[in-house]
């Protein structure tokens, strides 16, 4: 291809028609909870593994709910199960996050 | 005339009093400006939060003030002081003179071709809450698909919006919302459903139960963003833009029906009437209540009393009971006569 010296930026823009709710759907299936999560980020703030390393079970569900590849988002959660006793809505976030390593494999 | 009262408002608001009233034992005319009684519940499908049959509670007030005088597609044209009531001249060209008066004239729904950017009546499937309703009903609009594939909803259209000269919130329309959401699934289950929201405020009895099974058992995706603007696709679809503020990403998504949550503004009839009988206006543009905790219902004229949605948005529950509690600070009121 032409060198012109610059390059086109990504659109960052979500086209929420064609996001792939497929693992979404199986995530409700595995952890009922998903489907409720009103994305208040009492789990993020809790987090022990959250300051050091970014995790946020609200930013998880959010993802995949957006239809993104979200393994690289768990690998400093420790399954301590913070986020599952401050979760208004009763999410299992443990299992949560459990489901979401078997469905995504 | 001690006893003779007139209520102002023909909606569930005045027939709600003049049940309670005619149960007191008084007579009370009901003054209503359009052609039938039951406001804008009538032209409603299902009330919240219990999907019970808006038509039916009209229908079942309206044989329950039978010992009224209805006087419908009557407007009141001037209002007078008398040293112990109110003389009022209707458009029927008759003069009732009143004790007490009671208003209840409700509110209007916002206009939503103000907000350009929506679309409504400029695209055709851009369409309001009132519009959906009416479509529930009686399944005939042309603008709302067969098949729909996905239909959003637009919360805050006209509310909590100080370019549309309206600070507060609607109240009732993220409920609303929610309900047609669900209602839209349960009849096309195939379709997508988005509710762009600000805020979701949901704060009346099982509103919240509302929101947990949309979310749960209808599916329907909440999108905390509001759309800034609606286009229309070459295929006649609609394009809408809105960020997805969770994810800090602008979004786009392409619909086949899009429901605008019209807010609720003043009765636009309001002013003359505030300006014939002295009533004051609150700076949020509804009727001045004494006060806003303990005395909703009272004017600062004697013998004039508010229920319903002329002093705010209010919901059918809230409606119901100012208007019960009117009728009963009128009773007290005529006796002290
Ligand atoms: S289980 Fe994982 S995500 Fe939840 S609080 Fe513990 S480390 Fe954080
Ligand atoms: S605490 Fe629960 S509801 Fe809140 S963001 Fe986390 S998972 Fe969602
Ligand atoms: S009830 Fe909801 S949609 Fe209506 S004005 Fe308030 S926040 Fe907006």
């Amino acid at each position: 291809m032409t060198d012109f010296g610059f390059t086109l930026s990504k659109s960052s823009t979500l086209d929420l028609q064609n996001v792939d709710r497929e693992r979404f759907e199986q995530l409700c299936k595995l952890e009922k909870g998903a489907s409720v999560c009103i994305g208040c980020g009492s789990c993020s703030a809790t987090c022990p593994a959250g300051i050091l390393s970014g995790m946020s079970v609200r930013k998880v569900v959010l993802a995949v709910q957006r239809g993104q590849d979200v393994r690289s988002m768990l690998q400093c959660c420790m399954l301590c199960g913070k986020c599952t006793m401050v979760c208004p809505r009763g999410i299992n976030t443990r299992n949560l996050i459990l489901s979401i390593c078997s469905i995504y494999g | 005339m001690k006893g003779n009262i007139v209520i102002i408002g023909g909606g569930i608001a005045g027939m709600e009093a003049a049940k309670s009233l005619i149960s007191l034992g008084y007579s009370p005319i009901v003054v209503e400006s359009s052609t039938k009684l039951g406001g804008h519940v009538a032209s409603w499908y299902k009330l919240f939060p219990d999907m019970s049959s808006a038509k039916n509670l009209v229908s079942r007030l309206e044989s329950e003030i039978k010992g009224a005088t209805v006087l419908c597609g009557t407007k009141v044209i001037s209002l007078n002081r008398l040293a112990d009531g109110y003389s009022l001249k209707l458009s029927n060209g008759s003069v009732v003179n009143a004790s007490a008066l009671l208003i209840a004239t409700g509110f209007t729904l916002f206009d939503a071709k103000k907000k350009e950017e929506y679309g409504y009546g400029v695209y055709d499937r851009v369409i309001t809450n009132s519009d959906l309703e009416a479509w529930f009903s009686e399944k005939k609009d042309a603008r709302v698909p067969d098949e729909p594939e996905s239909v959003g909803f637009v919360h805050c259209v006209g509310s909590r919006d100080l370019k549309a000269c309206n600070a507060q919130c609607s109240k009732v329309c993220c409920a609303t919302a929610i309900k047609q959401a669900i209602e839209i699934k349960e009849r096309f289950p195939y379709a997508k459903v988005y509710c762009f929201y600000m805020d979701l405020r949901l704060f009346g009895k099982k509103y919240e139960d509302f929101y947990i099974n949309a979310q749960r058992d209808y599916g329907v995706q909440f999108i905390r963003g509001r759309v800034s603007e609606v286009g229309e696709t070459l295929d006649g679809r609609l394009q809408i833009k809105a960020e997805d503020t969770l994810s800090g990403k602008p979004l786009k998504v392409q619909l086949d029906l899009l429901v605008l949550m019209s807010g609720i503004v003043r009765n636009q009839s309001i002013g003359e009437l505030s300006a014939m009988a002295g009533l004051e206006t609150d700076s949020d543009g509804f009727l001045r209540s004494i006060d806003n905790e303990y005395a909703v219902i009272e004017s600062n004229r004697p013998g004039i009393f508010y229920a319903g949605a002329c002093t705010g948005p209010k919901t059918v529950p809230e409606t119901v009971a100012e208007a019960r509690s009117a009728a009963l600070a009128i009773h007290s009121y005529l006796e002290t006569l």
